[in-house]
């Protein structure tokens, strides 16, 4: 609906704002270490997910959520090529905060906002726990906290951003698997690393939500993969709803007027009825 | 979260498929001894992409059917009211300000923070349906609740001809809002669903004047009810079959046999507001049918949108299909 282009904090109304910034993981240096999730809770001062076991590998934190605003994938594949016969993919995963964020669009409190480095931010005191947003958002990033009605996701760390400080998680990455920056640096970045594996053989590395042309503008979070992005549980294709917004209420007009001459043809017609 | 653990006599509530291939899909071999057919599909352990709506069905589908059944009476009541039916218009009237409370209780109710439910007029959001929604609700309400009430004329009647105006927008709003999300069952319908919704709300306002009107005063309820359910019908019926594969969740486990019962209820409502048009009791019979299969229809969706959303191939078919 609102367009956003590729200065989402410009667009939102900041005028003098720093540089967008954001995350590359470069998903093929993951150790699986998880020290992204642990200094994600320790800094935000999550509450627990559960002491699970889920029997997916070393995954027990299960996917993204309230109370899981960081997780680690991982997924094992029999290679039968390989030495040891498996290939082990991990990957680190947060809030793309998009460039065309759905759940910044359709939150009716204005709870959710731009913040002046591009990324999308829950005011946790306005969130009324409506959940509009958790449908809307085309990854299963955003949920509700249910003891507190309140829907949490990924801040980038706003806090920390601004006062200087990178997130909490690519500070805990003993890899650098997370790297945070300016998201115009990080693009060029992440392309000479894809065509660094393409040439070493990792023929299925590529780069996912780099593009300000996909269905979302591009997200301020993107990843290189080594295989499809659903094999993370991640969407291989996802646009925006509110891009279809104008034709919606378009349609919804016409009903309505629709309904109105039904109701009047109904009355007129046969006045003896 | 999950709700697995780990007891003394074994796992509980383990994820679906921990002991599936990982990654089955295109590129990889079944395994020999796997009973299990192949999915088409590759995902993470077959667990959701989309999260689950938060919304509980009873409130929110219940806040659909309500708003679209006030919505619609208050445009019939006023039609009515002009083509000289006032025995049909006043029970609309007080049947719209009841279901408006009814439906605004609900939407409420579901809020994870219900005492901040005012911070829905903190701002007005043309990208949020909800917030556009809200403001029609704030507006609609008051006028549907002040036409039910006995006040003079003058202040009476303007009030019935808002609600009358609003009325169909409240009864669509809902539409737009459900279609707005990344849940297959329910974006992929955004062509149909304002048509869905006001057949549906049609078919329920129809009903409700065809319960409490004498059968001699009733008609203008029982034409609108025939053209409210069968566009509730057929519109149904095209937007599950334009939406290709996705469109089979409305034909599956509970979302299929709400759908099921709700276009039996409908047409059966039909049959019986023709057949029986000189019966109060066929008639009334006709009524609860609209109301019931209007309700389920949106019960219907609801849970087909649920469905959807809780397995990964209606997210990666179509978007790998459209790529």
């Amino acid at each position: 609906m609102i367009p956003v282009g590729h200065d989402p904090a410009g667009q939102a109304g900041w005028d003098d704002h720093p540089p967008r910034m954001g995350f590359f993981t470069d998903t093929s240096v993951c150790i699986g270490c998880k020290a992204c999730e642990v200094a994600c809770k320790e800094w935000n001062d999550v509450p627990s997910d559960g002491l699970n076991f889920s029997g997916m590998s070393f995954d027990n934190s299960w996917g993204l959520g309230a109370d899981t605003r960081c997780h680690v994938a991982f997924i094992e594949q029999p290679r039968g090529e390989r030495e040891d016969g498996i290939r082990w993919l991990m990957s680190s995963d947060v809030c793309k905060h998009c460039t065309e964020a759905a759940c910044l669009d359709v939150c009716p409190t204005g709870a959710l906002f731009r913040t002046e480095y591009g990324t999308v931010v829950v005011q946790q005191d306005v969130c009324n726990g409506c959940g509009y947003c958790v449908p809307a958002c085309p990854f299963g990033v955003i949920d509700q906290r249910k003891d507190d009605g309140r829907v949490w996701k990924c801040t980038l760390c706003y806090d920390r951003l601004q006062v200087g400080q990178e997130p909490a998680c690519a500070k805990a990455c003993p890899t650098n698997s997370i790297q945070f920056g300016v998201l115009d640096e990080l693009r060029p970045r992440a392309q000479a690393r894809v065509a660094a594996l393409q040439a070493a053989g990792e023929t299925e590395a590529h780069l996912y939500g780099d593009s300000p042309d996909d269905g979302v503008g591009g997200a301020g979070a993107f990843f290189l993969l080594l295989d499809q992005p659903e094999v993370y549980g991640l969407p291989p294709d996802p646009v925006v709803t509110t891009r279809a917004l104008g034709s919606m209420w378009k349609r919804a007009a016409v009903a309505a007027v629709g309904l109105i001459g039904a109701a009047v043809a109904s009355s007129i017609g046969g006045r003896h009825g | 979260m999950a709700d697995s653990s780990v007891e003394r006599d074994g796992l509980h509530g383990v994820a679906p498929d921990r002991d599936a291939h990982i990654t089955p899909g295109r590129r990889r071999r079944r395994a020999a001894d796997s009973m299990v057919p192949e999915p088409e599909f590759q995902s993470y352990y077959g667990r959701p992409i989309l999260h689950q709506p938060t919304w509980k069905a009873l409130d929110i589908a219940g806040y659909f059917f309500f708003g679209g059944l006030a919505g619609a009476s208050s445009t019939l009541a006023v039609a009515a009211s002009a083509t000289g039916h006032p025995a049909l218009a006043r029970p609309l009237r007080y049947g719209a300000a009841g279901a408006i409370t009814v439906s605004a209780a609900a939407l409420v109710h579901d809020l994870g923070r219900p005492g901040r439910f005012y911070n829905m007029l903190r701002v007005l959001k043309p990208s949020s349906p909800m917030s556009v929604g809200s403001w029609i609700l704030a507006a609609y309400g008051p006028a549907a609740i002040g036409a039910a009430l006995p006040l003079p004329a003058p202040l009476g009647a303007p009030l019935s001809v808002a609600a009358a105006a609003l009325g169909p927008a409240v009864a669509t709003y809902t539409a737009v809002l459900v279609s707005d999300t990344a849940v297959p069952a329910w974006h992929e319908g955004y062509c149909e669903m304002p048509f869905l919704f006001a057949g549906s709300a049609a078919a329920a306002a129809s009903g409700l004047g065809l319960v409490t009107t004498p059968v001699s005063g009733a008609g203008p309820a029982r034409r609108l009810g025939v053209i409210g359910a069968t566009a509730e019908l057929a519109v149904g019926r095209v937007m599950r079959r334009r939406m290709g594969m996705v469109g089979e969740v409305y034909e599956q486990g509970r979302a299929g046999r709400l759908v099921k019962a709700a276009e039996a209820l409908s047409l059966a409502g039909i049959g019986l507001a023709v057949a029986g048009r000189r019966s109060r009791a066929a008639s009334a019979a006709a009524g609860v049918c609209w109301l019931a299969g209007s309700a389920l229809t949106r019960f219907g969706v609801f849970e087909a949108g649920v469905q959807s959303a809780a397995d990964p191939k209606y997210v990666v078919e179509p978007q790998r299909a459209g790529k």
